[in-house]
């Protein structure tokens, strides 16, 4: 039997949607059951979105005072006890997945796929190397369970009209209490997520410095996107790690996106290459965004965004 | 405190990657090697812990063939005390390679090992999730910060959602972000004194480690290509294109 696990990933008493696209991957598969796993301290609002994603069998719940914060340490365990009887465990390639799900493939003696772009087969997968330049097709053993992250540009989040039901439980798992949470600091934004967001705008080393970056805020604000940055903009210190766009950053792929200031590096790239359109604008007419941008346009960013911003009315 | 580094060799991060016709790999012939990125900043890392008196001995550790040497020997030209080269022909999986990593902590006992958060070649991102599992210690990932006081590691990790601090008691398993530090360049009379400094080989076989692979590559292709698309020539013209195509 095919059983798929799904690890789901929550914040603050919310599901974050990369839970929905790990699901859409593992209706790929075509297994006989998709469960999502909500481990927390208090699980029940997490699991309520959850039972309501397309194609999930069950949900399943572990309240566990330790489970206030995502630690893999922590975490790990529980799901490696819950994983038996499942031929597949799948968890987004975030953050979150990437630090956790090693941590289970190694406590279950497999390897890991990490990053899965397509499902070729049960048990044969795509996924991307040498950032995003090869393409390799990998096969895990027939008996082996499968334990992979899935890469969350590649799939698109299965919608949410069911309803499944919500089962407690039960994990005797002894766990360490050698990593403690101490804090995050969250970047506060009323913008959409960048992750999710259907529209992204980016700023670039091009953009100069902090307070100039305003300019990309203002932009991104007129035409309700999400904002995001090359890793130059971030390592520059003009905006936080979080809006870091492309191979060691996020790897997003929103319908519009426009990259501002920025000339294309393949790091860069690797991180949007699955978006619809590509609009580049940047003085520099030789930058390489303008090899893969669908629209390309050459000039002064600090005269072309308030142009934008006055012909959108 | 004793510091085990991991110090892999992948093609250089500016070299144009082809996929070989035949679909069997990646050129790999002739192409400019270097060490991973992640992997100087870890060594950057454990040899700031030793300058500030919180480490007294830095071991990169390379798996390998043979001719990994030269590439050992500038883990030692920046700085490392010695190298650990672990001999095999085969490229190792990351399961592989976090036991590996075990069987020398059984041997090494260290307070602390710095890997990077993943290799510019695999991308894999899993090798020091898994020695920390296997190991039954912390793991760190993601570090942009790292402080060591009493036996614990504070470190501050690069989450989607911001800046995370987790406190993990010692020893612990750390992976390295790019903004942790950035690394010291290799100065000629330091590449001079590494030629003195001692590499310990060792047959990956000899260390008992269970190498057995569940996956394997069957196919490499290249991505699709984008094609190149139109230039337009004031944001009049952009505006309209978007619209065009419903996208504003």
């Amino acid at each position: 039997m095919t059983k798929i696990l799904v690890i789901a990933e929550h914040l603050d008493g919310k599901l974050n949607g990369a839970t929905a696209r790990a699901v859409s991957a593992a209706s790929a598969v075509k297994p006989d059951a998709i469960d999502i796993l909500v481990l927390s301290d208090a699980p029940d609002a997490v699991a309520a979105e959850a039972a309501r994603i397309d194609g999930v069998s069950k949900v399943l719940t572990v309240a566990r005072s330790e489970n206030a914060h995502a630690l893999a340490a922590i975490l790990a365990p529980q799901i490696a006890k819950a994983a038996v009887g499942y031929s597949h465990v799948f968890a987004p390639s975030t953050t979150f997945g990437k630090d956790l799900a090693p941590r289970v493939a190694a406590l279950l003696g497999v390897s890991q796929v990490s990053d899965v772009m397509s499902v070729e087969a049960p048990h044969s997968f795509k996924r991307p190397i040498y950032a995003g330049n090869a393409i390799v097709t990998v096969e895990v053993d027939a008996g082996s369970t499968v334990v992979a992250t899935i890469r969350t540009a590649s799939w698109p989040a299965a919608a949410s009209n069911g309803s499944a039901p919500v089962e407690v439980l039960g994990i005797d798992a002894t766990l360490p209490s050698h990593t403690r949470f101490v804090g995050l600091q969250q970047g506060k934004s009323d913008r959409p997520d960048l992750q999710g967001a259907p529209k992204v705008v980016s700023g670039g080393r091009g953009v100069g410095s902090k307070e100039n970056f305003e300019i990309i805020y203002k932009f991104a604000d007129k035409i309700g996107a999400a904002v995001g940055a090359s890793r130059a903009a971030v390592d520059a210190g003009y905006v936080p790690n979080e809006m870091q766009v492309g191979q060691t950053g996020k790897i997003i792929a929103p319908e519009l996106y426009i990259a501002v200031g920025i000339s294309g590096a393949i790091q860069h790239l690797t991180g949007i290459k699955d978006a619809g359109t590509i609009v580049a604008i940047n003085k520099d007419g030789e930058a390489p965004i303008f090899e893969i941008a669908d629209i390309g346009l050459v000039g002064d960013l600090f005269k072309i965004l308030p142009d934008l911003e006055a012909a959108l009315g | 405190m004793k510091v085990l580094v991991g110090y892999k060799r992948v093609v250089d991060y500016n070299v144009r990657i082809q996929v070989k016709p035949d679909g069997t790999g990646v050129v790999t012939d002739g192409v400019k090697l270097s060490a991973n990125p992640f992997d100087d900043i870890a060594l950057e890392e454990a040899l700031r812990l030793r300058e500030k008196g919180l480490a007294e001995e830095v071991v990169v550790v390379g798996i390998g063939p043979a001719d990994l040497t030269a590439h050992l020997r500038n883990g030692l030209a920046m700085g490392a005390n010695r190298a650990i080269h672990v001999q095999t022909a085969d490229a190792v999986s990351p399961l592989t390679a976090a036991r590996t990593f075990l069987k020398l902590i059984e041997k090494e006992e260290p307070g602390l090992v710095i890997l990077g958060k993943q290799a510019i070649d695999d991308d894999a991102n899993q090798t020091g999730q898994m020695l920390a599992a296997l190991w039954d210690r912390p793991q760190a990932t993601f570090a942009s910060k790292v402080e060591i006081t009493d036996g614990k590691a504070t470190v501050t990790r690069e989450v989607d959602a911001g800046l995370e601090t987790i406190e993990a008691d010692l020893p612990a398993v750390i992976t390295t972000d790019l903004r942790l530090n950035e690394p010291r360049f290799i100065k000629l009379p330091d590449i001079m004194k590494a030629k003195s400094k001692p590499i310990d080989v060792i047959e990956l076989g000899s260390l008992g480690v269970d190498a057995a692979d569940h996956i394997k590559t069957t196919h490499y292709s290249a991505p699709p290509k984008r094609s190149k698309g139109v230039m337009v020539k004031d944001a009049a013209e952009l505006v309209a294109a978007l619209k065009q195509k419903g996208l504003l």
